[in-house]
């Protein structure tokens, strides 16, 4: 039966997605409602307003990917895709550190060991393994897609990719709405061969837009409902009251749920009304 | 990039041939089909399409940096890519200053101090860097004629004394300021295209526009069926790559007007949550900026300047550098002076809110 080129049994499947890794966000209420983190093999499209913490999010992972095996991480490197010029790289350092603050918190011996062959806990190595590209158009936001099935075949060693945003060449430059909608399913179905081929975390940063829906105009993330539609799973960060909450709000496994997150100087943490006692790095 | 001829992709002959011959002569023709439209136009096999699609997206995507090489970058060109304000509360809150390379916005109600912040910020790019500046020229764009050079030579002369005292040194700094006042914004947006060369050549070292909100109202009013849908978009795009192309900071002044019904506020799952607290909230005089959440994604840096208790605050409403903010503040002869260089921290609902004491805006 499994015979079937590209197919597998369910059972075969469900070890898979037990040893299946995650990526955590640094908040210990935001991996529980994400079922540990983020997904590897997985696309994950993550939406909110200006100034929510998206990119904040998104820079998170890319240095939590970097966690070494030895401290529960994946040990992988990142591709991070700019659109907007978000990236802001004093931030990235800060983060980095934050993380590897919290790593030498957990586990205090580690400072002891020697470095044969493991990733060194500094912030200069943790950014050298963040591979940046820079785009500043749709075209070039096709290419790099394209390019990255080269790319990582290249690099075999990434296990998360981040584009922030993909919103902001589509929703200015493309004329042709209906060519739009065929060139981000066209995308979307590339991340997804992307993220199972190479067995690393897709993340989408999204921007919000307004929608007239029920009466009253509400907040819903752009490009879209075909492109809703192609994400396997999506998060919305959003204010509730003086607080910063993350809704999962399709996923294929768990059901729906809101958690809150805090955006602290050493990056994404526990909100301090989190029942969690400690920041969790793992 | 998206530019890029395809005949400068070196591909292979054949691919190349077929290309040219269906007139899809640059990266954006290629890659702006679907792959079975591509087959169409080709009228080729999936391998081949795939293959062409491929190699153009290769020789059109951009090189990649590691974050690493991007602050050694960072570090070579000095500096620490920053403007600073010389509010020391607002400097420190900010990594340093004003960022450069990106777009900053200061929004605000008529009258609370926008323009002189703009005014010191034009100073300080222009005064010599033993004194603390960028020691480089300024471009003002001016679209509500509210440049006023005497105000900024008094600026100077109270905040810097002893450096105005020097004789020539307040026509010196005059002179590196560039003010354009654009009454449309197809003036405006051909002052930014000549202004890429102008960078350059120039030593332009902060660009100014004053304000934003002003020229957009310009063209809605005039707005017609066939005219563009949205010319801030472009707008948007084009200072954006201004900013990173020539690593000037870019500081854009924005209007605020009062909420409308037309501002959605929550995602369709907190919908069970809009009950009477939040339309009470409504009813206070809560403005909202001007220019739309587009705009409001595409900034990197918002300064909300705002009055509330009795005093103005200028609120650091975001930043990738810090949480929320805000520093009480004056404006003196001297432009604009904080009152305190500790931060009062903002949360939730406030970040986002613009406060004006003593205007009457009530929610419709």
């Amino acid at each position: 039966m499994g015979e079937q080129s590209g197919a597998q049994n369910a059972w075969d499947m469900l070890s898979d997605e037990q040893s299946q890794k995650h990526i955590t966000t640094g908040s210990g209420d935001l991996n529980d409602i994400l079922g540990g983190g983020i997904h590897c093999k997985e696309v994950t499209e993550i939406g909110g307003v200006p100034g929510v913490g998206k990119t904040q999010l998104g820079i998170q992972l890319a240095i939590n990917v970097q966690i070494p095996v030895e401290y529960g991480g994946l040990g992988g490197k990142a591709v991070y895709i700019d659109t907007e010029g978000s990236f802001m790289v004093e931030r990235v350092y800060q983060i980095a550190e934050g993380c590897i603050r919290d790593i030498l918190e957990h586990f205090p011996h580690s400072h002891e060991k020697s470095s044969s062959g493991q990733k060194q806990l500094q912030p200069e190595h943790f950014l050298a393994d963040i591979y940046y590209f820079r785009i500043c158009s749709y075209t070039e936001q096709i290419a790099v897609i394209n390019y990255l099935e080269k790319f990582l075949g290249e690099h075999k060693d990434v296990r998360i990719v981040v584009i922030d945003n993909v919103t902001f060449h589509f929703r200015q430059d493309f004329e042709d709405l209906a060519l739009r909608t065929r060139v981000l399913s066209g995308l979307s179905l590339k991340l997804m061969k992307i993220a199972k081929t190479y067995n690393l975390a897709v993340v989408l940063l999204n921007q919000v837009t307004t929608k007239f829906t029920e009466g009253s105009f509400q907040l819903t993330l752009a490009l879209g409902d075909s492109w809703s539609h192609s994400c396997t799973n999506r998060l919305i960060l959003y204010w509730n009251g003086n607080e910063r909450y993350a809704h999962l709000d399709k996923s294929p496994s768990l059901p729906v749920a809101s958690a809150p997150y805090a955006v602290t100087g050493k990056g994404i943490r526990d909100a301090v009304s989190s029942h969690h006692k400690r920041a969790r790095v793992t | 990039m998206a530019n890029m001829p395809v005949s400068e992709m070196r591909l292979p002959p054949h691919l190349a041939h077929l290309l040219a011959a269906r007139r899809l002569d640059t990266a954006k023709d290629v890659l702006s089909l679907p792959e079975v439209e591509l087959m169409a136009i080709l009228d080729a096999g999936l391998p081949t399409a795939r293959a062409a699609v491929a190699l153009v997206s290769e020789a059109a995507c951009p090189p990649c940096q590691t974050a690493l090489a991007l602050l050694e970058e960072r570090v070579r060109l000095g500096g620490g890519g920053r403007l600073a304000t010389t509010l020391c509360g607002l400097d420190e809150a900010l990594g340093g200053g004003i960022p450069m390379g990106k777009l900053t916005e200061v929004v605000g109600p008529s009258g609370i101090g926008k323009t002189q912040f703009c005014l010191k910020l034009a100073l300080l790019a222009a005064l010599p860097e033993y004194y603390g500046g960028l020691d480089g020229r300024v471009v003002y764009i001016d679209t509500e004629f509210k440049f006023s050079s005497r105000r900024m030579i008094e600026i100077g002369q109270k905040s810097f004394p002893q450096i105005f005292r020097q004789e020539g040194l307040a026509q010196k700094m005059a002179g590196r300021i560039l003010v354009t006042r654009p009454t449309s914004l197809a003036d405006f947006t051909k002052s930014l295209e000549e202004m890429k060369v102008t960078l350059l050549q120039h030593d332009v070292k902060l660009l100014i526009v004053d304000s934003m909100a002003a020229l957009m109202s310009l063209e809605n009013e005039k707005a017609t069926a066939g005219f563009r849908q949205h010319p801030l978009r472009w707008t948007l795009s084009f200072l954006k790559s201004i900013a990173e192309f020539s690593r000037v900071p870019v500081v854009v002044t924005n209007q605020v007007r009062s909420q409308s019904n037309d501002d959605g506020y929550h995602f369709s799952f907190e919908v069970d949550k809009k009950d009477g607290n939040k339309c009470a909230e409504r009813f206070d005089s809560h403005l909202v900026a001007a220019l739309g959440i587009q705009w409001a994604h595409a900034i990197t840096v918002r300064l909300v300047f705002e009055s509330h208790s009795g005093h103005r605050f200028i609120k650091v409403a975001k930043s990738p550098m810090s949480p929320a903010v805000a520093f009480p503040f004056v404006v003196e002869s001297s432009g604009i002076t904080l009152l305190s260089d500790e931060s009062i921290d903002v949360t939730g609902p406030e970040i986002t809110s613009i406060r004006c004491q003593g205007q009457n805006v009530l929610a419709r």
